[in-house]
């Protein structure tokens, strides 16, 4: 059923269809109407599921993680303040193995106080050990949803969706909203192997000492690696069962380009329309669409570019004392590969400031007449 | 009173990220936002009616109300979200329909 | 693609007024998005909202910088934000209004509707706080065609939860009055 909803109700009716045992979660601007729909579907006995209302989001992240470990599928939402006030909480749900989904809605940090899009929010949790998605539209957002849990009850790992403010979470779009059969068939019943049980009880967390906490570490970075290929297998067979294909990473004409962006977020969009009308000037540009940064897809981005000329990051985000990141993990993973494009990095659009098409534009022009910087703050205001 | 100093928007004043403070600080005190302009309903005081008992300055989220020998509503902040007319146990204050 | 802006203040309805008309244009076939923009988030705050209408899918994000329709839910808002800086000569706009007051109407397709006193007459809001989203649609829908007033009704029972009857008979009565200046 095609509806027109924002990217925030996308998530909801996505949760609703994954049948959460427990959702648990504290509001905050851009996210609110992701658990306000959840209320109401649970309120008006829509959707079975435990609401547990807490006092801030450090505690939604620790109900959550005490549901899933007792093997009940969890669910919850957040953004910039809220997400960093769960810091500590995302490395315990990771470390547990809690294959937790989490919606974040990418709000630049505060101070000066802001409410608008930018993803240094959620790349800062990069090494939490959560897997990250990041969505291009609203469709995305209620498909990534769904495919999530398959993802990440396979491997054992938390994830967490991006979604950028206001372009994306109020922003209305056609959405196919999948019935409920057909999600149920996709998605089997969460079932650990191992959980908090009264009939076969059993201490998790426990303390480990160097002979061993290595080896630990290890597993969760073999399950990462593992992900690469769930990703792109549940991305296949999402195809099969509702029509749209996913994958790690998501190319558009970049098979003979020798210009390509490398984009994450709602920017994607306006980065295609940039590619098709630079296309029509004769000129081969190519598009990567990073839709995940953990696992990061190093194997297939070497792929992808050794054919281009240049390689344009976009990054709506900034490691501040270095670089955007994007930029930095994308020229790390090619560090040692022999034929590669010169990389550029331009920092754009924090705290909501708009990419359009003649932004991405003037970028492309700016690496073909030599002006670019390897680095570039782009439309300062100087 | 101190003569406050005039508050230029950012948009006049700053040109360049090299105008801006190292933070987001104001230039002035809150107090130069006149929330008044806000109000669509206006609160009176029934001065017949006042017995100075203050609930209605000791609520008022604004801090708009002075406390002298009788309160004194102050209409430049005040954005007539009528809670002194809710708690004043006298009933001496009318939300009217007006700009004020 | 057609690209719609709505102007209103916090509380008139603005928001969804660009839904409905999104899920209007969404029934008839179109591509669709609808986005708000909020500044400061109070009630009379000036409140943005967008709409865009395509027979492709949509890849613009953000805010539409030059409308060629613009939606007035106040008619002071005409002065005060410098609506007609905005747009390119020959957009239309629809102001709810019952008397012309742009004094260079010539240089655009100028609609007015006193969507205030229908919406008063049916009782849609209070005199103070009026709600004539539902009924600028109607004119919208006359003014520019660029959905049909079946649409917009069929579109509203999902956004408009009271007084359903009441908005329908404000959009048609809207309709029917609505005038070129």
């Amino acid at each position: 059923m095609k509806l027109v909803i924002t990217g925030n109700h996308a998530a909801a009716y996505a949760a609703k269809l994954c049948r959460p045992h427990v959702i648990s979660a504290y509001p905050i601007t851009p996210q609110t109407e992701v658990v306000e729909k959840l209320a109401c579907m649970v309120a008006d006995g829509e959707l079975k599921s435990d609401f547990i209302k807490v006092e801030s989001e450090h505690s939604a992240m620790a109900a959550c993680i005490g549901a899933s470990a007792a093997g009940s599928r969890s669910f919850t939402a957040t953004s910039s303040q809220g997400l960093a006030l769960m810091h500590e909480m995302l490395f315990w749900a990771a470390n547990s193995r809690l294959p937790i989904v989490m919606i974040n809605v990418n709000r630049a940090m505060a101070p000066p106080w802001t409410v608008w899009a930018d993803q240094t929010d959620s790349l800062a949790q990069r090494d939490t050990g959560w897997m990250q998605f990041y969505c291009e539209d609203n469709q995305e957002i209620l498909d990534t949803v769904i495919q999530a849990y398959k993802i990440a009850e396979k491997v054992s790992l938390p994830a967490m969706i991006s979604l950028d403010a206001f372009f994306l979470s109020h922003t209305s779009e056609a959405v196919d909203v999948p019935p409920q059969a057909d999600v149920d068939r996709f998605l089997p019943e969460f079932n650990p192997e191992y959980k908090l049980d009264i009939n076969n009880p059993r201490a998790f967390g426990g303390l480990v000492t160097a002979e061993w906490y290595y080896e630990f570490r290890y597993k969760i970075h073999q399950a990462m690696q593992d992900a690469k290929r769930e990703i792109n297998t549940v991305g296949k067979e999402y195809a099969k069962s509702f029509g749209r294909k996913y994958s790690l990473i998501e190319p558009y004409k970049a098979d003979d380009a020798d210009f390509l962006f490398a984009a994450s977020g709602s920017m994607v969009s306006v980065v295609r329309d940039a590619v098709d009308k630079l296309r029509k000037a004769q000129k081969k540009a190519g598009l990567i669409k990073m839709r995940t940064f953990r696992p990061f897809p190093k194997e297939e981005l070497i792929k992808l570019v050794p054919g281009a000329k240049n390689l344009c990051v976009l990054d709506r985000n900034i490691s501040l004392g270095n670089e955007g990141i994007f930029f930095t993990e994308i020229k790390a993973a090619l560090a040692n590969i022999k034929a590669k494009p010169m990389i550029y990095g331009f920092t754009a659009g924090l705290g909501g400031r708009e990419v359009s098409v003649n932004d991405v534009m003037n970028i492309a022009k700016s690496i073909e007449t030599h002006k670019a910087a390897e680095f570039n703050f782009y439309g300062l205001k100087k | 009173m101190k003569r406050q100093k005039r508050h230029i928007k950012p948009s006049k004043r700053f040109k360049s990220h090299k105008d801006l403070p190292p933070m987001s600080v104001s230039s002035v005190p809150t107090s130069v936002n006149k929330t008044g302009g806000w109000r669509v309903l206006t609160p009176v005081i029934d001065y017949d009616k006042c017995i100075s008992c203050m609930i209605c300055w000791k609520f008022c989220p604004e801090i708009c109300i002075t406390a002298e020998d009788k309160p004194k509503i102050i209409l430049e902040y005040c954005k007539g979200c009528g809670i002194c007319a809710f708690e004043c146990p006298k009933k001496a204050i009318k939300m009217i329909e007006a700009k004020g | 693609m057609n690209e719609i802006k709505f102007y209103g203040r916090g509380g008139q309805g603005a928001v969804v007024a660009s839904i409905v008309l999104a899920n209007a244009a969404f029934k008839e076939g179109k591509f669709v998005q609808a986005f708000p923009f909020y500044g400061v988030e109070r009630r009379g705050a000036p409140v943005a909202a967008y709409t865009r209408i395509d027979t492709k899918p949509i890849r613009s994000r953000g805010q539409i910088k030059s409308p060629d329709i613009a939606v007035v839910l106040d008619p002071y808002l005409v002065t005060a934000l410098n609506i007609t800086s905005a747009l390119k000569p020959g957009s239309t706009i629809v102001i709810n209004s019952s008397k012309n007051i742009i004094s260079f109407a010539k240089n655009f397709n100028v609609y007015i509707c006193d969507a205030t006193a229908i919406a008063v007459k049916r009782a849609l809001g209070d005199r103070t706080n009026p709600i004539v989203n539902t009924t600028i649609l109607g004119a919208l829908s006359k003014a520019t065609g660029i959905v049909k007033l079946e649409s917009i009704i069929s579109a509203m029972p999902e956004k408009v939860y009271v007084k359903l009857e009441e908005n329908i008979e404000a959009a048609k009565e809207a309709y029917k009055t609505v005038k070129k200046i």
